[in-house]
């Protein structure tokens, strides 16, 4: 008999009043790997991941996770996932020995404290209060009260948002240490590099559906483009500047307008910049800057849906 | 379906967390200890026995021999005015109890709605010999438990102890589903009944501390009588406390921000303070809303507190309030429990 997969989600709905939040969502998540569910903000991907961790009934739709449904076994599933939600404040005045003990005292098996306080490096805080902690401090702690059960499964809630560059690192990098011990994670995200970095699978989402699915590099690949070429007209100049003539341009497969800027997606990115710069001479348009970068996955969602990630 | 018996180890571990939480507060632990007995101290001495402050009586123009009689008795304090209208402004402000105005026959202006006005009237009447005092014996009551701080003490600890039930369950749960520590629980094996449980429980460990604390200050300082037996004045209070503690419940069950709770909260204590018999006897009200007055938690703990404190009444004489707070904690509990929001 084969082991089942961590998570397997089927057919997953849900609604709230007129808005369709989650609209016939399927999710398979295999053990030790790691998959990022990417979107902007309202995309759906917290109500995905709630309804996974049982916290909301989706209205339609099948979830295993390890293999166990929320109906018959909630509990066998809760002793064995660890969750990390987006915007829980821990109890200020304990500290942060005091909070994991709490958290530890809620599973029949887990770990030692001071091992989970070594793996989140926050050793030399044990005793200090939640209110002292930084906000990466304070997310390490909300890591080490999702791991501290050992779990099998990890949930992550968008584990960075609002944290500095640092910060954001050192999670990673906690949770790469658990990854590489054999767990799963699921987690959402609107950082393209933390998908990039983390996940072995990406699942695009886009008003509660999956617009796109597989490898970082896969999906990036998906885009056929060798780079993405952005151009800066210098003011009004950028009226002179007409789509089918771009297009017409060695290598050029795409251009999008956004404001006065120009974004075109290339599949030869030599060819195509020396014959766009060839044609902006002639056409009398001067740059206030050209950038050219590889494609990642915020280009594939721009290029699926018009929108930026970040967008609200 | 939900284990509903408490585990152990997660009840105690919550009750530790809940009592580290609230003790490492210190304006919680003013509010629940400090408060009470600071309040029972400053009333309690003001309204402990001693002598009666004097009234303060005006008098204006030449009252003849009066005036030698006035300024002898103790319990007057003579103020003399020059102008009619300076001696009634101070009248209208309640600066003095009474006015004298000299003429034949003297006339007394008061306020006959102000009881310092009726005490100020009776004292001249007997300091001008218009009452003969010496045909009636006066007997002055000393005696513990028939002073107003006695019938004040219960009234303060069953406000006190109704204010940290609900406060301590109400702001707590409140305040954790606002941190979405709630909803942080609920994705943990943690069962709702143990969660539910150490909120009673530590309200055991602080009630355990404001009985020996407030009791201690009316009864040694403030000489206030405890003549039940104190297993059953204990009793009393543990039922009490854990009345308020199931209202608390309820009140915070859907409340979805602190500012939500601060106002319910409010709504359920400022008529208990008033009308359930605190600072004075709700008998004071209209005879008509008594029986509603009676139905209220607040009004059947401090009756009973009184009753064990004052007059030693045991259980077995306090039925009706036990069977009220017993009502206060079931019907709340389990009605905020069936609609409590968890996420």
């Amino acid at each position: 008999m084969s082991v089942p997969p961590a998570v397997r989600a089927t057919g997953l709905v849900k609604r709230f009043g007129a808005l369709t939040a989650v609209d016939g969502l399927d999710l398979v998540l295999e053990r030790g790997t790691c998959l990022a569910l990417l979107g902007p903000n309202g995309a759906g991907k917290t109500t995905t991941i709630e309804m996974l961790e049982g916290l909301q009934r989706p209205d339609a739709g099948e979830i295993e996770i390890l293999g166990r449904a929320w109906a018959s076994d909630p509990d066998g599933i809760r002793e064995r996932i660890g969750v990390q939600l987006q915007e829980t404040r821990l109890t200020e005045k304990v500290t942060v020995h005091e909070t994991l003990r709490l958290f530890r005292s809620f599973y029949r098996e887990g770990r030692d404290l001071a091992e989970v306080l070594e793996v989140v490096g926050l050793t030399d805080k044990r005793n200090a209060r939640v209110e002292t902690l930084s906000g990466g401090q304070h997310q390490r702690l909300s890591l080490a009260c999702a791991l501290v059960s050992r779990p099998e499964l990890l949930f992550l809630d968008e584990p960075t948002t609002g944290l500095d560059p640092q910060a954001r690192r050192r999670v990673w990098e906690i949770v790469e240490g658990f990854k590489n011990a054999g767990g799963t994670v699921l987690l959402t995200t609107h950082y393209m590099e933390e998908a990039e970095r983390l996940a072995d699978d990406v699942v695009i989402v886009d008003a509660g559906k999956i617009i796109a699915h597989g490898s970082p590099a896969a999906v990036i690949g998906s885009l056929q483009a060798e780079s993405i070429v952005e151009i800066h007209p210098k003011d009004g100049s950028g009226d002179r500047l007409l789509d089918a003539a771009l297009l017409a341009l060695p290598g050029v497969g795409e251009v999008r307008r956004e404001g006065s800027s120009l974004t075109l997606v290339v599949t030869d990115t030599q060819a195509s910049v020396g014959a766009l710069l060839g044609h902006l001479t002639t056409v009398g348009v001067e740059l206030e800057s050209l950038r050219t970068h590889s494609p990642t996955l915020e280009d594939v969602f721009v290029a699926l849906t018009g929108k930026h990630l970040r967008d609200g | 379906m939900d284990n509903l018996l408490p585990r152990w180890s997660e009840l105690l571990e919550l009750t530790r967390h809940r009592t580290l939480a609230f003790l490492r507060q210190p304006e919680g632990v003013f509010w629940v200890f400090a408060f009470p007995i600071v309040l029972a101290a400053v009333l309690g001495f003001a309204f402990q026995g001693g002598e009666p402050a004097p009234s303060r009586v005006g008098i204006l123009g030449d009252a003849g021999g009066w005036i030698a009689r006035l300024e002898a008795d103790p319990r007057i304090e003579l103020v003399r005015f020059s102008t009619r209208e300076d001696a009634d402004r101070r009248l209208a402000g309640g600066h003095i109890d009474a006015l004298v105005l000299a003429a034949d026959p003297p006339e007394l202006r008061l306020d006959p709605a102000r009881a310092e006005a009726e005490v100020a009237r009776l004292r001249v009447l007997v300091a001008v010999g218009e009452i003969d005092q010496d045909r009636l014996a006066i007997e002055p009551v000393t005696e513990r438990g028939a002073r107003y701080v006695d019938f004040l003490f219960p009234g303060l600890l069953g406000m006190s102890l109704m204010g940290t039930g609900l406060w301590s369950i109400g702001f707590s749960v409140a305040d954790m589903r606002q941190r979405k520590v709630l909803k942080r629980f609920l994705v943990t094996p943690m069962r709702r009944s143990s969660f539910l449980a150490s909120f009673l429980s530590a309200r055991m460990v602080y009630l355990a501390a404001e009985l020996f604390l407030i009791t201690g200050f009316g009864v040694w300082v403030l000489g206030v009588p405890l003549r039940s037996s104190l297993l059953e004045f204990t009793a009393i209070c543990v039922l009490g406390a854990v009345a308020f503690s199931a209202i608390g419940l309820l009140v915070a069950s859907r409340a979805k921000t602190i500012e939500g709770i601060s106002g319910l909260m409010n709504l359920v204590i400022v008529p208990m303070w008033l009308g359930s018999g605190v600072f004075f006897s709700y008998e004071r009200f209209p005879e008509a809303i008594h029986p509603l007055l009676r139905l209220l938690p607040l009004t059947a703990f401090n009756d009973a507190l009184r009753a064990a404190m004052i007059d030693g009444a045991g259980l077995a004489q306090l039925l009706p309030e036990l069977g009220m707070l017993i009502a206060w904690t079931v019907v709340p509990f389990v009605v905020g429990l069936k609609i409590f929001r968890w996420v």
